[in-house]
Order: C-alpha cells, then sequence, then structure tokens
C-alpha cells in the first residue's frame, strides 16, 4: 500500500444526464506521484472540477476507477476520505464558527480526541498566521483570509493528498501571491497536492507536473520545461498586422529559423527556434501588410495550450 | 468492520459537539423561537379568556381546557424545534452556502452526515419540549393536572417523537430548497400543527369523521397523543400501541426519504 501513488486515474469517463446531457470526462488517465505538486490546467468548462469532484467522492463516474492511495475511491468512499484534504472553489468553512472552532471540529470530525484536536488546532492557527483571528466568527473573513483558513482545515487531518480546485480564482492579486507561497511551503512539507487551473502562470510557478486538459480529455502530460520545450521553439513572436493574410503567412514561414506561423485575430503568431536573424526578416516581410506591434517572448504553457487546440486559455 | 463503525461513532459525535456548540451559541434565538407561539397561545387562550368569560371547552366537562392544551403545545415545541434546528440550516447549507461540505468530506459514509442531522434534530427537539413545559403549565390561569402514569410511556414517547421531529426536519430540509422556506411555513408547518389533535384530543374529533381519519397522515397527531396519553392519561387518548408503531413508522419514512434526499442533493 505503501508504494501505491496518492491519486490514479484510469480511462475516468462522466455524462451528466442534462437536459442538455454533457459529457463531462471522456476518458481521463492521470498519476499524481508521492511530494509533488500537479497541476490540471485548462480553461472552464474543461472537466476539472468533476475530475477532482470524482476524485473526492463527490461525485460518481459513469465508468473509470480513481484510486486514492491504493483505495477505490467508489467503493471506500469513507477511507479515501480520511486521506484527502479537500478545498473547493467556493467559500465552505462553517459561518456558525469560529475561525478556531472551524479547525478544531474539523479535527474532531476525523476522529481526534478534545485535546488534540486542541493542540493540531493552535499549531495550524499558529502555521497559518491565524492566532490573531481564531476567534473571530467564519463569516466576516475576507477572501485571501477564508482560503487560508480553508487550507489549514483541509490539511488538519494530515491527508495524503491535497485536492485545490482553483484555488485563486476570485482572489486579489495580493492573496494570491499569498496562497502561492502558502502551496510551495506545503510542497516543502512533503504534501502532495493536485491543484486545477485556468491560470497558466499558476501552473507554470507552482507545479513539478501539469496536465494540459481540454473538451474532458488529457492532451498532454509533462514537467512546464518539457512542455514548453516540446513545441521544438525558444521564441514566440505575436505580430499585430491588420492585414496580416495568407501570403504574409506563407512568407514568414519560409524565414530561417521560424519553425511555424499562424493566422491570429490581429495578426500572425510565430514560433522560431532561435530569435538569431528574426526580427529584421519578419519586419520587412510584414511591413507591407500594415504592422503595428511586435512582441517577442519565451514560450509558456499557453502557447503550449494554443498550439494544442488552436484557441486561448481564456476563449 | 466494527472497528470502523466505532470509528464512525467518533466522526457522528464529532459532528454533534459542533451542532451543539453552535446551540449553545445561539440558544437565546432557539428559546425565543421555541417558546413564541406556544407562550401567546396559552397566555390567550388559557389565560385572559377565562378571565374575560370566554372559555373552550376541548375536552370532557371536568378538565380544563389548559389541560387539553398542554401536551399538544409541548408536541408543537418539538416539532417546531425540530423544524428550525434541522430543516432551516440544512436547506440553507444545501442550497445556497455549501457549508455542509466539510461533513460530507469526514470520514463516514455520506448517510451517517444526514442520520446525525436526525438525532441532533431529535436531540433539540427534546429540548423545545423541555423548554416550552414549564409555560404551558404554569401560565394558565386555570388549573392544569397533569400526572405521570408510567415513566416508561413518557419515556418512550419522548424518545420516539424526538426522532419523528428530526426526521420530518431533515426531510424538509433536503427537499425545500432556499427560497420556498417561507412557503414550506404556510403548506406544511401551520397545516401540520393546526390539524395535529393539538387543541383538541383525536378521539373527539369523531362528528367529523373524513378529518378524523385523514389527520392520521400528520405525524404530529402521534406526538401529541403520545404526550398526552402519557402526561394527561384521564383524556381520551389513542392506544399506545396504535401510536408507538405510528411514530416509528414515521421516523423510518421520513428518516428514508430524509437521507436518500441528502445523498441526492452531496453526491451527483
Amino acid at each position: 500500500m505503501a508504494s501505491a501513488p496518492p491519486l490514479l486515474i484510469s480511462t475516468l469517463t462522466k455524462r451528466y444526464p442534462g437536459p442538455p446531457p454533457v459529457e463531462a470526462l471522456r476518458g481521463i488517465d492521470l498519476e499524481v506521484r508521492p511530494g509533488e505538486i500537479f497541476a490540471l490546467l485548462g480553461p472552464n468548462g474543461a472537466g476539472k472540477t468533476t475530475t477532482v469532484g470524482i476524485a473526492t467522492t463527490r461525485v460518481r463516474p459513469s465508468s473509470g476507477t480513481v484510486r486514492v492511495g491504493g483505495l477505490d475511491a467508489l467503493r471506500e468512499p469513507a477511507a479515501v476520505k480520511r486521506l484527502i484534504g479537500v478545498v473547493t472553489q467556493y467559500n465552505t468553512l462553517d459561518r456558525s464558527c469560529t475561525v478556531g472552532e472551524n479547525l478544531y471540529y474539523h479535527c474532531r470530525y476525523f476522529g481526534l480526541g478534545g485535546r488534540e484536536a486542541r493542540a493540531r488546532t493552535g499549531e495550524l492557527l499558529s502555521q497559518f498566521r491565524l492566532s490573531e483571528r481564531a476567534t473571530a466568527m467564519a463569516v466576516t473573513l475576507s477572501g485571501g483570509l477564508a482560503q487560508r483558513v480553508q487550507i489549514a482545515r483541509a490539511i488538519a487531518h494530515r491527508p495524503s493528498i491535497l485536492f485545490l480546485d482553483e484555488p485563486t480564482a476570485g482572489l486579489d492579486p495580493q492573496s494570491r501571491l499569498a496562497l502561492w507561497e502558502m502551496v510551495a511551503g506545503l510542497r516543502s512539507q512533503g504534501i502532495t497536492v493536485l491543484l486545477t487551473t485556468h491560470y497558466m502562470e499558476e501552473a507554470d510557478r507552482l507545479s513539478d507536473r501539469v496536465a494540459i486538459i481540454d473538451h474532458g480529455q488529457v492532451l498532454v502530460t509533462g514537467t512546464p520545461a518539457e512542455l514548453k520545450r516540446g513545441l521544438g521553439a525558444e521564441t514566440v513572436v505575436e505580430v499585430q498586422a491588420d492585414q496580416a493574410d495568407e501570403t504574409l503567412r506563407s512568407r514568414v514561414a519560409a524565414l530561417p529559423t521560424v519553425r511555424e506561423a499562424t493566422l491570429t485575430a490581429g495578426g500572425l503568431r510565430v514560433l522560431a527556434r532561435s530569435r538569431d536573424g528574426l526580427l529584421p526578416g519578419l519586419v520587412e516581410a510584414a511591413l507591407p501588410y500594415g504592422l503595428r506591434d511586435v512582441a517577442v517572448h519565451e514560450p509558456t504553457l499557453e502557447t503550449v495550450f494554443i498550439q494544442l487546440t488552436g484557441r486561448d486559455l481564456r476563449e | 468492520m466494527s472497528e470502523s463503525r466505532f470509528g464512525y461513532v467518533r466522526v457522528l459525535w464529532g459532528m454533534m459537539l459542533r451542532d451543539l456548540r453552535v446551540l449553545r451559541r445561539n440558544f437565546l434565538p432557539f428559546a425565543t423561537r421555541t417558546v413564541m407561539n406556544p407562550l401567546l397561545f396559552v397566555f390567550v387562550f388559557t389565560y385572559v379568556f377565562p378571565r374575560i368569560g370566554q372559555a373552550f371547552q376541548g375536552g370532557p366537562a371536568n378538565v380544563s381546557y389548559a389541560t387539553i392544551v398542554v401536551p399538544g403545545l409541548v408536541a408543537v415545541g418539538m416539532v417546531f424545534t425540530g423544524i428550525a434546528a434541522v430543516a432551516l440550516p440544512l436547506s440553507l447549507e444545501l442550497g445556497g452556502t455549501r457549508e455542509i461540505e466539510d461533513r460530507v468530506l469526514a470520514p463516514v459514509p455520506v448517510e451517517w452526515v444526514a442520520l446525525e442531522k436526525l438525532l441532533v434534530g431529535g436531540l433539540q427537539g427534546i429540548l423545545g419540549g423541555i423548554v416550552v413545559f414549564p409555560l404551558v403549565y404554569l401560565v394558565p390561569a386555570t388549573p392544569v393536572e397533569v400526572h405521570i402514569a408510567s415513566w416508561p410511556l413518557l419515556v418512550a414517547v419522548v424518545l420516539l417523537a424526538s426522532l419523528t421531529a428530526g426526521a420530518l426536519g431533515l426531510a424538509l430540509g433536503t427537499i425545500v430548497r432556499p427560497a420556498q422556506i417561507g412557503l414550506m411555513f404556510a403548506v406544511v408547518v401551520v397545516p401540520i400543527t393546526f390539524l395535529g389533535c393539538v387543541y383538541y384530543p383525536w378521539a373527539l374529533l369523531h362528528p367529523i369523521p373524513w378529518l378524523q381519519y385523514l389527520v392520521l397522515l400528520n405525524p404530529l397527531v402521534y406526538m401529541s397523543e403520545g404526550l398526552r396519553a402519557a402526561l394527561t392519561p384521564e383524556l381520551p387518548h389513542m392506544a399506545p400501541p396504535a401510536f408507538l408503531a405510528a411514530l416509528l413508522l414515521a421516523t423510518l419514512v421520513l428518516g428514508w426519504i430524509g437521507v436518500r434526499a441528502f445523498v441526492r442533493r452531496t453526491l451527483s
């Protein structure tokens, strides 16, 4: 059992009967390894939350299996719930209780005795810098603070894997940074984390490995660096040119070091193996097509997503 | 298996501690909510009315009206508490705030979480009854004759009646959406209290046979009649095996509906 991965998902499908019927998952395979931070990256509606819902025993799959620490999430949900910590997209703090009570009673739900639960609560309050808020009612907390309490609560029973579903959705930029630090801190404690996000920067900065998911399917899995290397390009150039057309595209594609050029809404996206000597030729070619701007950046996970789906993550 | 069952009981206990903590924090509103209706009722009908020369006579000539309504009002106190303590918060937690999630994710089958709500509703129902009793006993201007003929019967009635109240609260809380709470009071709570043999013993309904049979669908009837048998045995009341069996059946049916609906609402 010790060698079983924290999370193993095979050929998972989920069909919501509707109406209209929705194929939320069309055969997902995932393996999360011990101690890693694993990101499920994809646009809204890709199936991330459904996947987490099934892995956390709250959604029943149509077919496929989910094993958490070797246990079948469908057959032994109560035992699986001992192994998982869950932070959902919405604030599920107990609004009739204080911050401290939220942690304390959570410990009690997981079978800790009164003294142990109190000790664990004190530990978590100081670890998450919540001691001053211990007696504040949960209902009065700001979004960032509530998220912090939710994470503290989710790891209170020392789960072997923590699920964070869109942990920074709706948070202000400062709280988002604080949350990223917190997640990095969890990694240093050896907690395995599966997080879902539609912010590619979040997946890139936080995760050891990423699975890009779209329309209920995993498109690709790997470390952020591997995925970006897979593009075969070191440089991405976004060209803004109002009259860009197929002729320009094929002319640019033929330039040295250019690996691929695609038409976008306002111009061209160019993937190049190197930027050496690229720009002069590119600018010269694009000038007659109403060139307005050229932006050069390194490939991101967003580029990977666009290459795989032809769409923007935010679309 | 027995070890995991023991573990489940510990989890359940944790949830009950949480609910009792919340109850303790909200005891004043809880007590006020429970007490207002019965208090005003006994005040107007058993204190004011006899003093202004009006009087109800809902039972045998030698028994005061206050005596008749005591068991019924205690039963209403229990049902009302079951609904207020379980149905209202549960409806909000399931429908709006999703606060229940943390307990749904506790290491027990989800059915146990629903069961905990039923038990806590029952416990609060007993408390509700205890809060109401001294009022309806002390306020009336006319004598109230309460004597407990059989303690075991009283205990059995109170236990079963409180479980019925908890089960009713669970069923309503899982079925009624937050936006329908006002409607629930109009369509469920008010009719069951008025037609719950609270203000008159069931046997006295015999001049209106269709009503006498119709109200048998109302679980509150058996709670009122059971408490009547236990607290005011000289008044006409149903036979103990009948109301005990009916209360057990009501608990099982309402509990089954509630647990099923709870599972449906928390798992998709």
